[in-house]
């Protein structure tokens, strides 16, 4: 785009005008990256789906019939004259009569550097099940906050639901900051206090831009007009530069999906390559039966491989007879998962009827699918972040950690290490319906384990030794251990003054 | 036992096309690894194919998912009558090629009581020919998951549909109470009588779907490249004039131009474009400036927002 397209679109968004519709504008075709997968999140009305609207506009993915659909849809429009963006996302019937969104709606759209999938999210706490189900996937959240109110308790609920579900990288919108007069003390106000709750939380990655979705501004184009003291990045070009996890670093993995055998001479193992990678001479060993085997050949209907990634369908051939069925897991000799009948996990509960204790659930993770027993033992207190220190239920969003129990052997790395092997549904077998969304955080060596939740560790720290302290990867690995308290110097001069007498 | 591939291999092409880039090649992926969940876990799947686009490419990545092996579902072409000619051709000679199994279908209420897109109007025509017939042929087979074509960025309610999309026994569609979608688990746990339609392409968008097909090369009906052709314009539409039972209403006559489809479906309902694109290179840079979506030209789901949700609830894809 070039520097007078955008200073004519920042005019336009300046003024309020979105008719100039530029006809000839060629649709992007980036592509030579892997779309990014991001998350809208935030409480009820603070503009996510305006703010999706808005890129799918501005990234000119919305065509003139669905354009015009939505200026007659939109009736009375807001005091801007702009559409109601939001019922470019808000599909369902249910949705466009409460002016709410319910389900999460996919939606995609591009830029000259890369493609983009975006889950709109719904904000109600009753709906928090269906906002789990965009971050599993997402690589990126945003959260969203309305400049007027501040952070709001469902805004700590999604940024620890998407960190739970391994989102690394957070971006803060401040949004409607049309609405309080473009206050730049109000931005860092708002920036500092989710800079700590995403601290507290182990992500790092957090960018925080002020912003008017509704009127695009700092959207896809700049809001200089409005806010000449910001001179960050826009979304678009934070989302341009963000990172698309990939699962090649860690060990081999291929759950199998299904046997083929076309005809007598041939059997191969068929599934998606789940972690690492994989070439003919490998040795892999077959999970959780323990046999060996070497791989010869990886086949694909474009031809005969010489080496498979993460994210690749494949179908593998083995060098010998063994006995692989649907369900087990074809992995590298020398990096192998855990394999057994306990494990912990932390899971989002997502029905009416919550998680009971003692009940035999089915759990599925990649093509496996077992009974469990899950017992829960603790739940998170979203308000102030901490864990409970016990619990026998879960209902319906709670956050807990559970103890898994298997009749059978169970496969699994932790959902840190991998986020397909380490991450399971829980179905109700009298319902047939996902009553939860799980993340394995480790093994159980034995059924009857001690409770360690309470013993943390709790330091006082100055508050910028404190973030940084926060910030490093040693301490998000084991942000379970301990707890700090962030306090001022002259506080911490108080406490050392007390205890020396 | 060291296993040797079968004889397709022979036959499959091992030219040096130029690979998919990441972002095509994670899209076909994912769809691969979803025909192979769906025909592991569920006993009767069956294709819809309905010899559009889409369909063309839902069956070249249904070929590529159980490769060296055949398809193991039958395709299901739930037929109204009223496809243009070409379609059937291209669809018979398909068939033929891939050695597939096939089932046709058509609503006998349609020759029963002579319903046609004319006397009954597109609503009411779609609703008897292509909802109820394929609710009809999917209950005849006995069918637990049916795989379609569908993709979010269709439709306002497509893009909120799951990629298991639950139906009942009745095949009815709950907007408000669908399963949550996690990661790529999918929950393909059902009753007896109960459905799920699988939607391999739900990511995929349109200028992915054509950029899919040039790379890959896949054959498409030709109505899709634009060429000399008869129509007349009706309701703002360009209907093509080949078909013997299109009737000339009065003030109607039958023009010549170069018109192609961007959708395919029933030639009274089916609106052509103006164009000059005569192959895929063509028709990509055409999409590409495009500021109208694909489904303007058909009249099912113009008639108001929110249509093709009721479809949808009713039973139709
Ligand atoms: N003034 C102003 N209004 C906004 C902005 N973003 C959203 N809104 C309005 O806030 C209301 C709620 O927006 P919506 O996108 O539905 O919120 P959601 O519930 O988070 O999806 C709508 O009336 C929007 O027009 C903004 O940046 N400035
Ligand atoms: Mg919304």
């Amino acid at each position: 785009m070039t520097v007078s397209a955008i200073a004519q679109a920042a005019a336009e968004a300046s003024t309020g005008s979105v008719t100039a519709f530029p006809a000839n504008e060629t649709a992007r075709v980036p592509r030579d990256t892997r779309p990014l997968r991001l998350i809208t999140c935030g409480s009820v009305d603070d503009g996510k789906s305006t703010l999706i609207g808005r890129l799918l506009w501005d990234t000119k993915a919305v065509k003139e019939d669905q354009a015009a659909t939505l200026r007659r849809d939109s009736g009375k429009q807001n005091d801007l004259g702009l559409p109601d963006f939001a019922l470019l996302l808000d599909g369902l019937q249910a949705e466009r009569e409460q002016g709410i969104t319910i389900d999460v709606a996919y939606r995609y759209f591009a830029t000259d550097k890369r493609s983009f999938i975006v889950a709109d999210t719904p904000g109600h706490e009753q709906y928090t099940r269906n906002m789990a189900t965009g971050a599993s996937t997402a690589d990126l959240a945003v959260l969203l906050v309305d400049a007027r109110t501040g952070l709001l308790e469902q805004t700590r609920r999604h940024a620890t639901i998407a960190s739970l579900m391994g989102i690394k990288q957070f971006v803060l919108a401040v949004n409607k900051f049309d609405l309080v007069g473009y206050d730049r003390a109000r931005f860092d106000q708002i920036s500092h206090e989710f800079r700590e709750l995403a601290l507290s939380l182990g992500v790092r990655q957090i960018t925080a831009i002020p912003m008017s979705a509704l009127k695009g501004e700092n959207v896809v184009y700049d809001g200089k007009a409005s806010m000449p003291w910001y001179d960050g990045q826009t979304l678009v070009e934070v989302l341009e530069l963000a990172t698309v996890r990939s699962a090649q670093t860690v060990g081999f993995r291929l759950p199998v999906q299904r046997v083929s055998r076309p005809g007598e001479s041939f059997r191969g193992y068929q599934g998606t390559v789940a972690g690492g990678s994989v070439k003919p001479g490998d040795s892999v060993v077959i999970l959780p039966s323990g046999m060996v085997a070497n791989v010869t050949k990886i086949v694909t209907f474009d031809l005969v491989r010489n080496a498979a990634v993460a994210g690749d369908a494949i179908t593998l051939v083995l060098d010998r007879q063994v006995d692989v069925s649907r369900g087990d897991m074809i992995v590298s000799l020398e990096s192998k998962p855990q394999t057994g009948l306990a494990f912990d996990a932390q899971l989002v509960a997502l029905q009416s009827d919550g998680i009971q204790p003692g009940k035999r659930y089915w759990l599925k993770s990649g093509s496996r699918r077992q009974r469990v027993t899950v017992e829960p033992s603790s739940q998170l207190d979203l308000k102030s972040g901490k864990w409970s220190h016990h619990t026998e239920t879960l209902a319906m969003n709670a956050i807990g950690k559970v103890h898994l129990a298997f009749d059978e052997q169970a496969v699994f790395d932790a959902y840190e290490q991998n986020r397909t092997t380490g991450a399971f549904i829980l179905i109700d077998p009298d319902t047939n319906n996902t009553v939860a969304g799980g993340m394995i955080t480790a093994k159980r060596s034995s059924l009857s384990g001690i409770h360690t939740e309470d013993s943390r560790v709790l330091l006082s720290l100055p508050a910028d030794l404190a973030d940084q302290l926060m910030a490093t990867e040693l301490f998000s690995a084991r942000r379970e251990e301990a707890d700090i308290r962030r306090i001022s110097a002259g506080k911490a001069a108080e406490v050392l003054d007390g205890i020396d007498g | 036992m060291p296993s040797t591939l079968p004889e397709t291999e022979l036959h499959n092409p091992q030219t040096t096309k130029t690979p998919l880039d990441p972002h095509l090649k994670a899209l076909e992926n994912e769809a691969i690894h979803i025909f192979r969940e769906v025909a592991a876990e569920f006993d009767k799947p069956v294709m819809l194919y309905s010899v559009g686009k889409d369909s063309s490419v839902l069956l070249h990545l249904a070929r590529k998912a159980f490769y060296p092996g055949r398809v193991p579902f039958p395709l299901l072409h739930v037929n109204t009558g009223w496809k243009f000619s070409e379609m059937i051709a291209f669809r018979d000679e398909t068939v033929k090629k891939y050695d597939l199994d096939f089932i046709e279908h058509i609503n006998p209420r349609g020759t029963a009581e002579n319903v046609t897109p004319f006397s009954h109007g597109s609503a009411l025509f779609t609703d008897i020919m292509k909802t109820e017939g394929l609710r009809q042929a999917l209950d005849a087979g006995g069918f637990d998951a049916a795989f379609g074509g569908a993709r979010r960025d269709e439709e306002a309610s497509r893009a909120k549909e799951r990629i298991y999309s639950f139906r009942t026994p009745e095949h009815r569609w709950d907007p408000r109470a669908q399963r949550p979608e996690l990661w790529n688990i999918y929950n393909g746990m059902i009753r007896k009588g109960e459905s799920v339609r699988a939607f391999p392409l739900s990511n995929w968008t349109e200028v992915d779907i054509w950029r899919y097909i040039q790379v890959e090369d896949i054959p498409l009906v030709p109505l899709y490249y634009a060429k000399e052709r008869p129509y007349v314009e009706r309701d703002g539409m360009m209907i093509l004039a080949e078909d013997p039972r299109l009737e000339l209403l009065p003030g109607e006559k039958v023009q010549h131009g170069s018109i192609r489809f961007r959708t395919l479906g029933d030639f009274p309902l089916t609106g052509a474009i103006p164009s000059q694109a005569t192959n895929l290179e063509e028709v990509i840079a055409e999409l590409e400036i495009a500021t109208v979506s694909e489904r303007q030209g058909r009249a099912i789901d113009r008639d108001q927002s929110g249509s093709m949700e009721k479809k949808k609830r009713e039973g139709y894809f």
